[in-house]
């Protein structure tokens, strides 16, 4: 039968506030182990928290930039299990009256686009670390906590299952990501775990509108992994209903090394999670100047920025959706406009020789060895005449070995392009008199054979001679 | 009179007069204890090195002519659900038999700065969940009125000190009645101030919406003072009350004309002892003599409280003490993996009281109950809260019995935790309401028990409740 894949996500983000939702410790990320610590994140008896008034903000300033209503009453709730490295044994979280509610964003996948609706953002605190001395916990003889991340505030943010695909479902994730990282509440640093998610699939006959039984993938933390459990999920739940089978809800986790999903436990040994309003805590008031406040304190969002880019500078949808899919790449690009380059070579360039170097070696934009100066430099050398295109490529690989300006390694390894006439004047006459054949041929009338003669010249030139001047040089030659 | 047998205010003034010194005092405090603590058994913790180290101190300010603060170098319990800082805080719990606090309480914080004699840690309930004090994981506390009753609780440890002579005040917790309910039973002064009033923080959780800390002292002056310095606003406890706090020393005027007082119908119930009827009944004439005015009221939720109240703190109480699991502090029962050594640990150091109350809470809290009984539970608790508001369009203060008893014998209702959680009848709708509550002695029975009645205040009028409660005690002093 063919199945139509119902997918929705909860994304969790750690926040980038200097200290913890409820105490005054850091949250920097890598410290030696349980030294962010005080009575308060430890939940140790008779400790009461208080909030950090920035998460609020934060949140709050999130849900706006994902067009969500946002509560101006609202509370924290115990959410109830035992696990050690959470100190209190509940969660603080948000269940009845989370911060944000009902917004949306809309994705772009194989050129549609989609609107995923989100159902809530809420508050909550992250939970510490295992360390075990195995493997895992099972294997393990014993296992030590690190409660340094214990109290660093996190944002859920759960969709609604509205995504038909895996693509769909990144598509949504790296939107989540991007306006995250522009209205800079967090680092979305996804090896460092602040950006996870736990995703629902469950698929349904085609033309179907009723749900199927879902199961959960929790703690998904790249996009590969997003992608390839979901896909998993979708062949293993069709094989299963295929072969006349009922899908289990569960929780499964995704093993990338096997590259299968894996039961973890069933919906019967789910958690009730006895949630309770928190009673140490007092409502969440937040007022409408306030939140107009926040509003008015948000930067350009990604949308607005691409739809401003194809306006202004003419850029394709397409193009416009890369160059401003993450911040840093957007902020890249106006710096390198700022110098006087034209958007749509700055455009390429930036999706182009960039971007391939830096997936290469796994390095982010923010970090990359040629700035956005240097490569404004390169792109006017082009403009001017100094280099072909050509040759620009020769030097942005110099650039990216060496911090020397464009200028130095043009003139350092004599890229300059020839634009002289009289400099190449023999060798056209000498690739007319080698190649009588083409010449014959354009004189016939075949134009295009023109090229081949070009080519030639490049060559003897190491590309170094203008094109237009050898075009022009062998037209009046040859006429 | 002994020396231990003064209040605060008392021993004040002979301190700066130098006609004692805070050693001695604080020497016959522990002399009283080396005779009675075994038969009373008040402590869990004594802290006698700490205590004269401190009571040195007081002593040395003076002979150095510096002004010292009114309660310095008094000697004094503490509860043992509050954190001090490197001294056991065990809440009478096998769970926390050894834990050491890092940290101080922010009641122990602001008594620091007076220099405090605290001569020990008291015993109470565990967690604070009881009305006799024989829930303690370590030991019973006797009434020193008479040993073989239960000085009330949780905080009998506290109030049989100061009634015994084995401190000069006391810091306790009142979550249903647990510093008015034994203030009564020991016949000493005990407030629960308004919620919000003295902050939480460092008090070991039992039901946090309903906890208070409040004074157990041997006067209402003394009790004005302990307010004093232990209430106000604190950052670190967000449902401390932001509200200016006033010197409530200056509320001890002997005067309670024109003040309306209210005669609750429904706080004088069937079952309750005739003595306690009387006594309490005795006390509002006395007001009226003075010049108040007598009106009966009604708080008709009265009769649901109880059950509001074992739903709400257990609920609460179940998820506070979901901590003790024996990962980082506390004791810890091994087992074969970590699941089973909480279980263990659970099972084994946990009391019986305290297991019933996070069951019930528990079962409260759990899915497709919560809607019945929790949320039920608070629903009812704001119809309590507005049968207060009601009643305080017509009254200033509410005058009842504390306990619908007097002390009743060790092991009398301890087999019977349904008789037990009726006992509080008169004390937990105030906290539900998170009104102040003040218990003051007015008289005995024939077997020589004490007998309290208990003024209710408005939200953070504590004032009003001083002043009255002053007054009475100085007419039934005479």
């Amino acid at each position: 039968m063919e199945y139509e894949a119902v997918i929705g996500l909860e994304i969790h983000s750690e926040l980038k506030t200097a200290t913890k939702i409820f105490c005054g410790c850091a949250t920097t990320f890598g410290a030696e182990q349980n030294t962010h610590t005080c009575p308060v994140c430890l939940g140790l008896p008779g400790v009461l928290p208080s909030v950090n008034r920035k998460v609020v903000e934060f949140a709050i300033k999130a849900g706006l930039a994902t067009n969500c209503k946002i509560n101006q009453y609202s509370k924290f709730d115990r959410k109830n299990y035992y696990y050690p490295d959470l100190p209190k044994n509940w969660q603080t979280s948000q269940y009845d009256l989370p911060i944000a509610e009902h917004g949306w964003v809309e994705i772009d996948v194989e050129g549609k686009r989609k609107k995923i609706r989100l159902t809530r953002i809420h508050m909550e605190e992250d939970a510490g670390k295992l360390v075990h001395s195995g493997t895992t916990i099972k294997d393990s003889a014993t296992s030590n906590v690190d409660y340094n991340r214990t109290g660093v505030p996190l944002i859920e943010i759960v969709s609604e299952p509205d995504m038909r695909s895996a693509a769909e479902a990144r598509a949504y994730m790296e939107k989540i990501k991007s306006i995250l990282e522009y209205i800079d509440v967090s680092n979305c640093r996804m090896e460092e775990g602040n950006l996870r998610a736990d995703i629902n699939v469950s698929l349904r006959p085609i033309g179907s509108d009723k749900l199927g039984t879902r199961t959960e993938m929790k703690n998904i933390n790249s996009f590969k992994s997003l992608e390839d459990a979901i896909n998993y999920e979708i062949e293993r739940q069709a094989d299963v209903l295929d072969d006349g089978g009922k899908i289990i809800q569960e929780t499964r986790t995704w093993n990338p090394e096997k590259g299968i999903t894996q039961s973890m436990r069933s919906k019967e040994d789910a958690h009730d999670y006895r949630y309770m309003p928190e009673p140490d805590l007092p409502p969440i008031v937040t007022s409408a100047e306030e939140i107009e406040s926040f509003k008015k304190s948000l930067p350009e969002l990604p949308d607005a920025r691409r739809e401003r880019l194809t306006k202004e500078y003419g850029l394709s949808d397409y193009d416009a959706g890369i160059i401003t899919s993450s911040r840093a790449m957007a902020e890249y690009f106006d710096s390198v406009i700022a110098e006087g380059v034209d958007a749509k070579i700055a455009a390429n360039w930036i999706m182009g020789d960039l971007s391939k170097n830096l997936n290469a070696e796994n390095l982010t934009i923010e970090n990359s060895p040629v700035d956005a100066k240097r490569l404004a430099q390169m792109i006017l050398l082009i403009d001017k005449g100094t280099i072909s295109g050509k040759i620009a490529k020769t030097v942005f690989v110099e650039m990216w070995k060496s911090q020397d300006s464009p200028e130095k390694i043009v003139k350092d390894k004599g890229l300059v392009q020839i634009t002289d006439t009289s400099a190449i004047e023999g060798i056209v006459d000498e690739v007319i008199a080698k190649n009588q054949k083409a010449v014959e041929e354009y004189k016939a009338g075949k134009k295009k054979a023109i090229g081949a003669l070009v080519g030639q010249i490049m060559k003897a030139t190491k590309g170094k001679a203008n094109p237009q001047m050898v075009n022009e040089m062998l037209s009046k030659k040859l006429n | 009179m002994k020396l231990n047998e003064k209040s605060a205010h008392e021993l004040h003034e002979m301190l700066i007069a130098k006609k004692i010194s805070s050693v001695e005092l604080t020497e016959e405090v522990f002399k009283e204890i080396d005779e009675k603590e075994n038969k009373v058994g008040a402590y869990v913790t004594l802290t006698k090195e700490e205590a004269l180290k401190s009571a040195k101190i007081v002593d040395e300010k003076i002979s150095r002519g510096e002004e010292i603060k009114i309660l310095s170098g008094i000697p004094c319990a503490i509860k043992d659900n509050i954190c001090t800082k490197g001294i056991k805080t065990t809440c009478a719990s096998k769970i926390l038999e050894n834990f050491i606090p890092p940290y101080d309480a922010t009641v122990m914080t602001k008594l620091s700065a007076i220099n405090p004699v605290v001569v020990g840690k008291s015993n109470m309930d565990e967690f604070a969940m009881g009305g006799s004090t024989e829930n303690s994981g370590f030991h019973v506390t006797h009434n020193p009125h008479d040993l073989e009753r239960v000085p009330g609780g949780s905080s009998g440890g506290s109030a049989a000190a100061v009634a015994g002579g084995e401190a000069i005040f006391a810091l306790g917790s009142d979550t249903g009645g647990s510093i008015r309910q034994p203030a009564s039973f020991c016949g000493v002064v005990g407030m629960k101030p308004t919620y919000g009033r003295v902050s939480r923080y460092g008090l070991v959780a039992y039901a946090s919406s309903l906890d208070q800390i409040g004074p157990i002292t041997k006067d209402v002056t003394d009790c004005a003072h302990v307010l004093n310095i232990i209430s106000g606003h604190d950052e670190m406890d967000s449902t401390s009350s932001p509200a200016e706090v006033p010197d409530f020393t200056k509320s001890l005027i002997a005067d309670v004309k024109n003040l309306k007082i209210g005669l609750p119908k429904e706080y004088f119930v069937e079952g309750m002892d005739s003595e306690v009827e009387t006594a309490v009944r005795n006390a509002a004439k006395i007001f009226e003599k003075l010049g108040a005015t007598l009106k009966e009221i009604s708080l008709p939720h009265t009769d649901v409280s109880i059950s509001t109240y074992y739903l709400i703190a257990p609920a609460e109480a179940a998820t506070n003490l979901e901590r003790y699991d024996g990962v980082s502090y506390g004791a810890r029962v091994d087992g074969i993996d970590v699941v089973d050594m909480m279980k263990n640990t659970r099972s084994e150091k946990f009391g019986e009281e305290v297991k019933r109350r996070i069951m019930i809470g528990n079962y409260a809290l759990s899915a497709g109950y919560y809607d019945a009984y929790y949320l039920k539970a608070l629903k009812v608790r704001t119809l309590i809260q507005k049968d207060f508001t009601d009643a305080f369009k017509d009254v200033d203060v509410i005058l009842a019995p504390t306990a619908p008893t007097a002390a009743y014998k060790i092991g009398e209702m301890i087999s019977d935790p349904l008789k037990m959680y009726l006992q509080d009848i008169c004390t937990v709708p105030l906290n539900l309401a998170g009104l102040p509550g003040i218990s003051v002695p007015c008289g005995k029975t024939k077997n020589n028990l004490p007998i309290g009645f208990q003024l209710i205040g408005k939200a953070l009028d504590e004032s009003t409740l001083i002043q009255a409660a002053f007054t009475y005690e100085k007419e039934f002093l005479k």
